[in-house]
């Protein structure tokens, strides 16, 4: 069976390391480059099923401001994330809110609640 | 909807809102007609903002007597008007022994033309004036009355004191068609109205052939020619000028100057390109090279890290070569004040007052006894001392909400703007009544603040707000996303 | 709101609200932030996405969750005080501060320190000098943020953007999830100017085209942008003639840069550095006029608001120290030269004690390279060398001085690139 390296940029933190994965039989054998064990679990994700966080803005009524900027409180899978950026088109919330306040549970049934990422005051 | 009006003037650039100025003297029911959202958005609005002394225009033509009589005009009107003047004096520099006889024969014209004070001076005296000029410069042309204006302001200030006195601004207001009866004009149509009328001015910049001919009178054309700038932030004008620096002409043109702004800002250009296309202002790099390397002729070391932004406006050049003025030959009721190019800025109320004067003459309108002068006190901020600027908060908190960081414009001056006379409707027409936007950062941080505040004010939704032109929409709704 | 302060605070973005709880830490009592917006937090506000506060707080971010964070440090401290909606028109050497606001009216307020934490703002199209039209739909990449993400409207549905810098990368993001097309980014270096994490999910998720050494030779459209002509750049950023192509856009976003707001710095008369465009500092962030300091983004351009705060934090600490009147005694100056291959560094020097201090310097590179060595030198003598497996210009490189080292320096000391690893 062929042995294949792939090389890709880490995107867990601003270090943006360079990483050499190691590929025996379509799974991630091993990983060069990453200088911390996110980078491992990213390369294995990104080859095999790729996930991103996803943040937006909601519609808020009664607040301070007109929108509310909110974050997945987990990864989703990537394939995904634009469907679940239009799903937020549709979303209202009443102020006022807290941080991690959830503002929409179980987007599109993918088992991740999205939150908001500040606390918003009523007007 | 149908209207009636004594005169109708056709565009609302300096020289359309001056004649409207002039007329609102008197008598008379005035409607200006403006195609864009706002005044002064043709020529008006991109030009070297010089008021001229007088010594180009053969001696004899329209433009020599119309440049010379305007410039006394702004001198009389500056303050009533509180028009935003500086007279700086021109200089007009001689480099080669050739260009020195030239600038004798520019005073000798200017003298006859009637412009007072003109002098020759020789290097040292002009280095002591403006210390940054090419070594090359052997002697100049000293017009002490020639000036540094904002144009925008100009042809704002004579259409608040024409609203003021009760002559009607329409923007958004493109002409279709002009109406003759028996060789005499009877109406003209707009995209939403139609105005019964016996007279109408034609102060339609690079269309004024166009609109000539709907009345009916195609004995002249105008060819737009193109003129590009470079404007500089205001930490280079030290390395630049203090005033107005002209090369020795060209048989077309007054060349490539070097010149602040009232705003003390500097600019260097026009080039001179003729063109076909009416509507086109685009900045070439070709254009920029040609300004750089005229410039460097009079400024040698040029701060170009210091640029801030880039320009063209179009010159309304007529096919006579002179401005086209006064009564048409061919219909009866149609006034002329088109090929308004250079010096057309200076000519502006001399114009005004001449068009004025003919049609007051022919329908006997009589003064209006309740003329009111000037226009609405506009307080500027910036410009208050720490008094005046705890005074101005007090009385409208506005005034204590800095929109524009840049030029330190608040809400207060943005609202004023909008609710002005003529006031502003898009965020160009605020930033050129109050400058923000102007400054370092091009609007980017106030520009989204000024587009809620028109928003707000004149009642419309933020996709409704343009930057200038008619189609110069901003934003688009967002989907969802919104509360309103 | 009367008497004199210990220190204020111009700006309530990260580096003003980081310097004034470190500040409060470090013994200051009377703490007065004034921040013209309608709210603190800055630009972070309209920075929705995450990648904030991994070195900072140990913990994965948003941007308005990092602003938060940084306001619950504060906002029950009964020592600092917060003005919003209030704008600094004058900066005073004898600290004195002339605000205006809505509701306050014009303020003249005086402090024993003042902390300059006015952040930057992005360069223009004037700036760059782009040919063509100037119609609607020409923004820059922050303003466009703004109205996205804190006012509710999108600037266009198809847009080109100018400069591969973050906010443009992270903008070209953020249009796509709204449901524009984003046609290509242009970007006149060889190389990306924003992080390697940015072009990846940002362009490589969304499939959007990055031309390298291209930019935009013409805008057209009269009244609105209507499409816009790109050509390949040589190695001195001129345009080739023959290579230009045309993008159809509604929408241009620039992201060319960012300079550091220095316009109260330099009513200041503070010595401003020519390649930072930002005050000159030693390692407490003091500028060239005593008890004013300056933090974040008005110092030098940072690529990460971790960072920022760290900064401010040393502002906060030495400002307070100083309003105290506890500041170190200062020994010698100590210059900090950029050398080969280096394009800035932070500060610019050092005023240190017969003790010496940790102290940590930030430099960018002046171009991408891989495999090097950093090294600091002062009179011919190594002082410290640090290996680098990649340096790039759009990220900031730090390096901490032990207080051993900088106890021992005597004379300038200077930072290089040796590429010979």
């Amino acid at each position: 069976m062929a042995i294949e390296q792939k090389v890709l940029n880490c995107i867990m933190c601003p270090m943006g390391c360079e990483i050499t994965a190691t590929i025996e039989a379509g799974v991630v054998t091993g990983t060069i480059g990453n200088r911390c064990p996110r980078g491992a679990k990213y390369a294995k994700d990104e080859l095999t099923a790729p996930m991103r966080m996803l943040t937006s803005t909601v519609r808020v009524t009664g607040g301070r401001l007109r929108l509310l900027p909110v974050v997945s409180a987990d990864v989703l899978p990537k394939g995904r994330i634009l469907d679940c950026a239009e799903a937020l088109r549709s979303v209202t919330v009443d102020a006022p809110i807290h941080a991690g306040d959830v503002v929409c549970p179980d987007v599109l049934g993918l088992g991740v609640d999205i939150v908001a990422s500040r606390d918003m005051e009523r007007a | 909807m149908e209207r009636e009006a004594d005169v109708v003037v056709i565009g609302g650039g300096v020289t359309g809102t001056a004649v409207l100025w002039a007329l609102a003297h008197y008598d008379l029911k005035c409607v200006l007609l403006e195609k864009e959202p706002d005044i002064a958005a043709g020529t008006t609005k991109a030009n070297s903002a010089v008021l001229h002394a007088g010594f180009d225009a053969p001696t004899g033509s329209e433009k020599a007597r119309m440049n010379v009589l305007g410039n006394r005009l702004y001198h009389d009107l500056e303050k009533e008007l509180g028009l935003d003047i500086i007279w700086t004096g021109s200089l007009v520099t001689a480099t080669t022994p050739a260009e020195e006889e030239q600038i004798k024969e520019l005073k000798a014209r200017g003298e006859a033309n009637g412009v007072p004070g003109l002098e020759i001076w020789d290097a040292g005296r002009v280095r002591e004036k403006e210390p940054n000029l090419s070594e090359a410069v052997k002697s100049a042309l000293w017009a002490p009355t020639a000036g540094i204006c904002w144009p925008f302001g100009i042809a704002a200030a004579f259409a608040e004191n024409a609203s003021l006195n009760g002559a009607e601004i329409l923007r958004g207001a493109t002409v279709t068609g002009i109406e003759t009866e028996g060789g005499r004009v009877t109406a003209v149509r707009t995209v939403k109205d139609v105005i019964r009328t016996r007279y109408v001015v034609n102060a339609a910049g690079v269309q004024a052939g166009e609109i000539s001919a709907m009345a009916g009178d195609s004995s002249f054309t105008i060819r737009p020619r193109k003129g590009e700038y470079i404007l500089f932030d205001k930490t280079a004008r030290a390395s630049l000028v203090n005033g107005i620096v002209f090369p020795a002409p060209t048989k077309t043109s007054k060349g490539i100057l070097v010149c602040a702004t009232t705003h003390g800002n500097v600019f260097i250009g026009p080039n001179a390109q003729e063109v076909d296309d009416k509507e086109d202002t685009s900045v070439t790099p070709a254009g920029m090279d040609e300004i750089i390397a005229g410039a460097k002729k009079l400024v040698p070391n040029l701060p170009m890290g210091a640029a801030i932004t880039e320009f063209a406006g179009l010159r309304a050049a007529s096919s006579t070569g002179d401005f086209v003025l006064g009564p048409s030959q061919e219909v009866k009721g149609l006034l002329q004040a088109a090929g308004i190019q250079s010096p057309g800025l200076t000519s502006a109320p001399a114009i005004g007052q001449y068009l004025a004067e003919i049609i007051v003459k022919e329908t006997g309108a009589a003064k209006k006894a309740d003329y009111q002068p000037g226009r609405p006190e506009q307080p500027v901020f910036r410009e208050l001392d720490d008094a005046g600027q705890a005074a101005l908060i007090a009385r409208d908190p506005r005034y204590g909400r800095v929109i524009c960081r840049c030029e330190t414009i608040t809400e207060g001056e943005i609202v004023d703007a909008i609710r002005r006379p003529c006031g502003a409707t898009t965020v160009d027409g605020v930033k050129r009544r109050t400058r923000a936007g102007m400054g370092r950062c091009q609007g980017g941080f106030c520009g989204p603040r000024v587009i809620e505040i028109l928003s707000r004010e004149l009642g419309v939704p933020v996709p409704e707000i343009r930057k200038d032109g008619a189609g110069s929409y901003l934003y688009i709704d967002k989907t969802g996303g919104t509360a309103k | 709101m009367s008497g004199t302060y210990d220190i204020i605070i111009i700006g309530g973005g990260p580096a003003g609200l980081s310097a004034a709880d470190s500040a409060v830490q470090n013994g200051a009592k009377k703490v007065l932030i004034l921040e013209r917006d309608r709210e603190v937090g800055g630009i972070l506000q309209q920075c929705v996405h995450n990648g904030f506060g991994l070195h900072h707080f140990k913990q994965e971010l948003t941007g308005p969750g990092y602003a938060q964070r940084c306001y619950d440090m504060v906002k029950d401290r009964p020592e600092v005080e917060i003005l919003v909606d209030t704008m600094v028109l004058e900066v005073r050497t004898d600290k004195t501060v002339v605000a205006v606001s809505p509701a306050k009216g014009r303020l003249e307020l005086t402090a024993k320190t003042v902390i300059l934490t006015m952040g930057c703002r992005e360069r223009t199209r004037g700036a760059i000098r782009i040919p063509g039209t100037r119609p609607a739909g020409v923004y820059t990449a922050g303003a466009a943020q703004r109205m996205v993400n804190m006012e509710g409207y999108l600037p266009g549905k198809k847009i080109v953007i100018l400069g591969s810098g973050d906010i443009g990368l992270i903008m070209a993001r953020r249009m796509s999830l709204e449901g524009c097309k984003v046609q290509a980014v242009l970007e006149i270096c060889p190389f990306s100017n924003g992080l390697t994490r940015n072009i990846v999910q940002c362009l490589n998720d969304y499939d959007i085209p990055l031309y390298l050494s291209h930019t935009i030779v013409a805008i057209h459209g009269r009244d609105r942008v209507s499409g816009i002509t790109a050509a390949k750049v040589d190695e001195k950023m001129r345009p080739i003639p023959g290579t230009e192509f045309e993008i159809d856009c509604d929408t241009v976003l620039l992201s060319v840069g960012l300079i550091p707001e220095n316009e109260l710095s330099r009513g200041l008369g503070l010595t401003l550095h020519p390649k930072t465009s930002g005050p000159v500092v030693d390692q407490h962030r003091e500028t060239s006029q005593p008890g004013i300091f300056a933090a974040g983004n008005v110092v030098h351009v940072h690529d990460l608001v971790d960072f920022v705060s760290d900064e401010a934090e040393i502002a906060g600490k030495y400002a307070a120290l100083a309003s105290l009147g506890q500041s170190p005694a200062v020994d010698r100056v100590i210059e900090v030269k950029p050398g080969a291959g280096i394009n800035t560094c932070v500060p610019q020097h050092l005023r240190l004690g017969i003790e010496g201090e940790n102290v940590r310097l930030f430099m960018r590179a002046a171009q991408p390279k891989r495999g090097v060595k950093l090294v600091i030198t002062s009179g011919g003598e190594t002082v410290l060398t640090k290996p680098l497996a990649v340096v790039k210009p759009s990220e900031m490189i730090a390096v901490d001085l032990p207080a051993a080292k900088t106890a021992a320096l005597s004379g300038e000391i200077s930072v290089a690139i040796d590429e010979g690893v």
